[in-house]
Parts: structure tokens; C-alpha cells; sequence
């Protein structure tokens, strides 16, 4: 039990001074039906890192961050959070997994019978039962702050514009301070002045946080400006990873093609 | 192979899939439901949706089956000559069968549609994977609250349709026929027992529980959009109710038996 606990002790040091990374993808297969969507995807995510997966509609983006959340099981291959693989665990086990990781979905997905406040009060609500209700409102009004949406705490979700949602929706996936941030698609639907705003944000609390991060976009733009890192997806393989400078020197068509077309 | 036969396999193989799933479905609602922590203040807020928002409805249903029950069984017991059976027809029938089916059947198209609808919409908009993404389990809060709310409410709805239904059968007849409450409820209950009541009462639990659990589990597996949000809420009350009746075929019988 103490080699145990040693082991796990190293781990997290490694974790966090960035020589081990927090999350790792190895190998894994994904198909619904006859259809292929991941074909042997491999990756990794250090701490303070932003890695951007690129790729067009349909290639598996948002199935591989489904995957690493544990809302979808890899026909084959491991996905680790923190060491650990999540495939078979039970989803109670894999609860304590997600309370380290934030998700900020493609829609937002608030919750539509709650106020805004009471969204990003939710996991508070649920998992910090030893905070009391004036300290966690404190919290929901210094995460609301955080992402500029003060003076909007009773509002409803349908209420406030597809921006804001998004920034309740990140307001929501900090709460329980995670070091691992998955995000779908932060940018998608948006006007370009909203489009650069939630870049910035994400930016700035990814420099405040220094989580691992996963950002799941079409929008070359956007991955430029806040990952460090980027991967191409193509028919469900990773088809270059890199810096975006790597990405302009490359041969490879596919690669040529997507930055031709961005 | 004939058409005919590869469709009627085709139906039979899915249906079989469909109780395979619904019974996954109970397995985990039911692991989720026994262990903490427990979602006390959601499971109070489900009381008072299915409970208190229905009850105005099975009142009314319930008072127009009394006063239908009346009109019915007084013209159909005068033609034999058993109009002093009248109000312990009234009474057995509201209490052993109409009031608890009648409370079934109103709480399946009420509850049933609003919980299939709510959940499908829901899981349409990611939102239930928000809540497992939030680590806390949908099974637990959404499905496990929403199914024990129905357990619950059903026997006190059903008290509640029983008495209006009861309070109208008496007006009905006193309008024709002066008769006091009081003479109504002795003639009604005279030779009843505890038996004749509490059981047909209780059974209106498994109603909650069929319609509890079919409601969300259409609701949770739903896949495909507003037309999804539709298809979850029609086949919520459609199976609900189907179930409830078939249900309640078995459950007079086993009354019967243990309860004679």
C-alpha cells in the first residue's frame, strides 16, 4: 500500500511540474454501427498545456473529448486521466475522475429549469457540501466575474445570448477547479467579436488555472490563438501534431489542403 | 423466409431488446436510489410536480366517474330491482377498481408526457450528459426522484379520486332521490373491510412505478431532436398506460387471491 501511495505521490509530482502527462489517449478505436469514426488516435496533455484537435465535421473531434469525459467507451485502446483508466469504471468511480475535469459542451447545455446562478452553483451544490451557502454563492459570483457575466445571475439560460451561454457554460466547468478543461467547439455559431472574446477568456483562465486543456475546433483561428499545441484529424487518425508552424511546413495534402481552406 | 414472418421476428427481437434495456435501465435507477448521497430536495420538488399538479385533475376525473358510476348504476340496478344496492355499487366500484385505474390512467397522460418530454428534451440538449460530465449521477437525480415521486403520490392520489368520486356519486343520487351523506356512506360501506380498501389503494403504487419508469427511461434514451422530444413523450403515455392496464389485470387478480 505505501509502494502504492508512492507511486501515485510521484505521479502527481510529475503531473505537476509537466514531465508526466495528466491525460493520455492511446491507441483507441471508436465505431457506431459499420461506421469507423476513430482509427487508432493517440495523444497526450501535460499540465498548462492547450492542445487544439482540428479537423473537419464528422471526423470524431468531439467523439474523442466524449471519450476522454467517459460518455462514450473506446471500442479498443486506453484513455488515462491522472494514471488511471477510466474504461471500466464503474460511474460512480468515474464521478471522482470528472470532479477533476471541467466540459464545456458545443451548445453550452445549461440547465434550462435553472438561472444562471444556480447553473454554475450546481456542482458546488452537489460536491462541496463542507462549503456553506454564503461561501458558495461568493464562489458563483467570483466565477461569474471571472467570465464577465456579473449582473446576469437570474437570468435564465433561454434568456441570455449563445456567447454568454457559452461563458456560464465555462463558469460552470471551473467551479470544481479542475486541472483537466475539455472544450467542444468554444467557438462555433459565434460572431467573430464573440468568437475572439471567448478566445481571450480562455486564454486568460487557462494562464490563471494552468489546467491541461483540450480545445475541439474547425476554426484554425481560434486553435492559433489558444493552444500550444494542435492536432489534425482525418478519417479518424491524427494526420500531423505539432506547433502551427510545423503544421505550415508540412507536406502532407490533407494538412495543405485544411490550411488553404481555413 | 416470407416477409411477413422476417417482420414479425424483427418486431419480436426488438421488443425483447426494448425489455432488455428497461430492465438495465431498473437495475441501475435501483442501484443509484439505495446508495448516498441522496437527492432529497429534487425528490421534494418531484412530490409536489406529480402530486400536487395532478391532483386537481384525477379530483376531476374522479368526480365524473362518480357521477357517471351513479347515473349508470342507478338506471341499470332499477331495471332489476336492486336499487338499494345502489350506493355499495357506488362505493365498491369507486374504491376496489374505477378510482385507482381512473388515477393511473390521468397520472400516465399527465405526468408521464411531462416527464418523457422534460428528459428527452434534456438529453437532446446534452443536458443529462452535463449533469454525468458534472459527476453526479443522472439515474440518481433525474430518474430514481422522478420514479419514487410516482411510487408516492399514486396511493394519495388515489384517496383523492376516490373521495370526489364518492362525494359526487352521493350528489348525483341525492339530486334524484333525497338521501343524506351520512345514510349514503353507511349503506356504501356497510360489510366493507379493510381489505376492500387499502389493497386496490396500494396497488396504484406499482402504477407510479410503471409509469415513473417508463416515462424515464423513453425520456433518457431518446435520440433525434424535437421530433425525438415528441416521439418520447407520445410513447411515454401510450406504454405507460398500456402497461398500467395490463398491470392491473394481474394485480386484481392477486388481490383476489390474498385478499378475499
Amino acid at each position: 500500500m505505501d509502494t502504492l501511495d508512492q507511486i501515485a505521490t510521484q505521479r502527481e509530482e510529475a503531473e505537476q511540474n509537466g514531465s508526466a502527462p495528466v491525460l493520455t489517449v492511446e491507441d483507441v478505436h471508436k465505431s457506431f454501427g459499420s461506421q469507423n469514426v476513430l482509427n487508432g488516435i493517440t495523444l497526450s496533455v501535460k499540465r498548462g498545456e492547450t492542445l487544439a484537435v482540428l479537423g473537419r465535421s464528422g471526423t470524431g473531434k468531439s467523439v474523442l473529448l466524449r471519450l476522454v469525459v467517459g460518455l462514450e467507451k473506446p471500442d479498443s485502446g486506453l484513455v488515462r486521466i491522472h494514471g488511471q483508466d477510466i474504461a471500466g469504471l464503474a460511474l460512480d468511480q468515474l464521478g471522482e475522475i470528472r470532479k477533476k475535469m471541467g466540459f464545456l459542451f458545443q451548445h453550452a447545455a445549461l440547465y434550462d429549469s435553472l438561472t444562471v446562478e444556480q447553473n454554475v452553483a450546481f456542482p458546488l451544490q452537489h460536491h462541496k457540501k463542507e462549503m456553506s451557502r454564503p461561501e458558495k454563492a461568493a464562489r458563483v459570483r467570483q466565477l461569474l466575474a471571472e467570465v464577465g457575466m456579473e449582473g446576469h445571475f437570474a437570468k435564465m439560460p433561454s434568456d441570455i445570448s449563445g456567447g454568454m451561454q457559452k461563458r456560464v457554460g465555462l463558469a460552470r466547468a471551473l467551479a470544481l477547479e479542475p486541472d483537466i478543461l475539455l472544450l467542444d467547439e468554444p467557438t462555433a455559431g459565434l460572431d467573430p467579436i464573440s468568437a475572439a472574446e471567448i478566445d481571450d477568456l480562455v486564454l486568460k483562465l487557462q494562464q490563471e488555472h494552468h489546467m491541461a486543456s483540450i480545445v475541439v475546433t474547425h476554426d484554425l483561428h481560434s486553435a492559433k490563438t489558444i493552444a500550444n499545441r494542435l492536432a489534425l484529424l482525418n478519417q479518424g487518425k491524427v494526420v500531423i501534431e505539432g506547433d502551427f508552424e510545423e503544421l505550415q511546413k508540412s507536406d502532407i495534402e490533407f494538412v495543405r489542403e485544411f490550411l488553404r481552406h481555413s | 423466409m416470407s416477409p411477413g414472418v422476417s417482420s414479425a421476428k424483427g418486431l419480436i427481437s426488438e421488443f425483447l431488446e426494448w425489455f432488455g434495456d428497461l430492465g438495465i435501465f431498473f437495475w441501475r435507477v435501483v442501484r443509484a436510489a439505495v446508495t448516498p448521497p441522496f437527492e432529497f430536495g429534487e425528490l421534494f420538488r418531484q412530490l409536489d410536480e406529480i402530486g400536487s399538479k395532478s391532483l386537481p385533475l384525477v379530483a376531476l376525473a374522479g368526480a365524473a366517474t362518480g357521477v357517471v358510476l351513479s347515473l349508470e348504476a342507478r338506471y341499470s340496478l332499477t331495471r332489476f330491482g336492486a336499487k338499494s344496492l345502489l350506493p355499495a355499487a357506488i362505493v365498491f366500484s369507486i374504491i376496489h377498481e374505477t378510482g385507482p385505474i381512473i388515477t393511473g390512467l390521468v397520472v400516465s397522460g399527465r405526468a408521464g408526457a411531462g416527464i418523457g418530454a422534460e428528459l428527452a428534451s434534456m438529453k437532446v440538449t446534452e443536458q443529462i450528459d452535463a449533469i454525468e460530465v458534472s459527476a453526479v449521477n443522472p439515474y440518481r437525480l433525474l430518474a430514481a426522484t422522478r420514479i419514487l415521486a410516482c411510487i408516492l403520490m399514486l396511493p394519495l392520489l388515489t384517496l383523492a379520486a376516490d373521495f370526489c368520486g364518492l362525494l359526487m356519486g352521493w350528489v348525483t343520487q341525492a339530486m334524484v332521490e333525497p338521501v343524506s351523506l351520512h345514510q349514503f356512506i353507511n349503506a356504501g360501506f356497510n360489510g366493507a373491510d379493510f381489505n376492500d380498501f387499502l389493497p386496490p389503494t396500494f396497488k396504484t403504487m406499482v402504477f407510479g412505478l410503471i409509469i415513473g419508469l417508463v416515462a424515464c427511461f423513453q425520456g433518457m434514451r431518446t435520440q433525434g431532436g424535437a421530433a425525438g422530444v415528441g416521439r418520447a413523450a407520445t410513447s411515454s403515455v401510450v406504454l405507460s398506460s398500456l402497461f398500467v392496464i395490463l398491470a392491473d389485470v394481474v394485480l386484481v387478480k392477486l388481490i383476489i387471491i390474498f385478499f378475499p
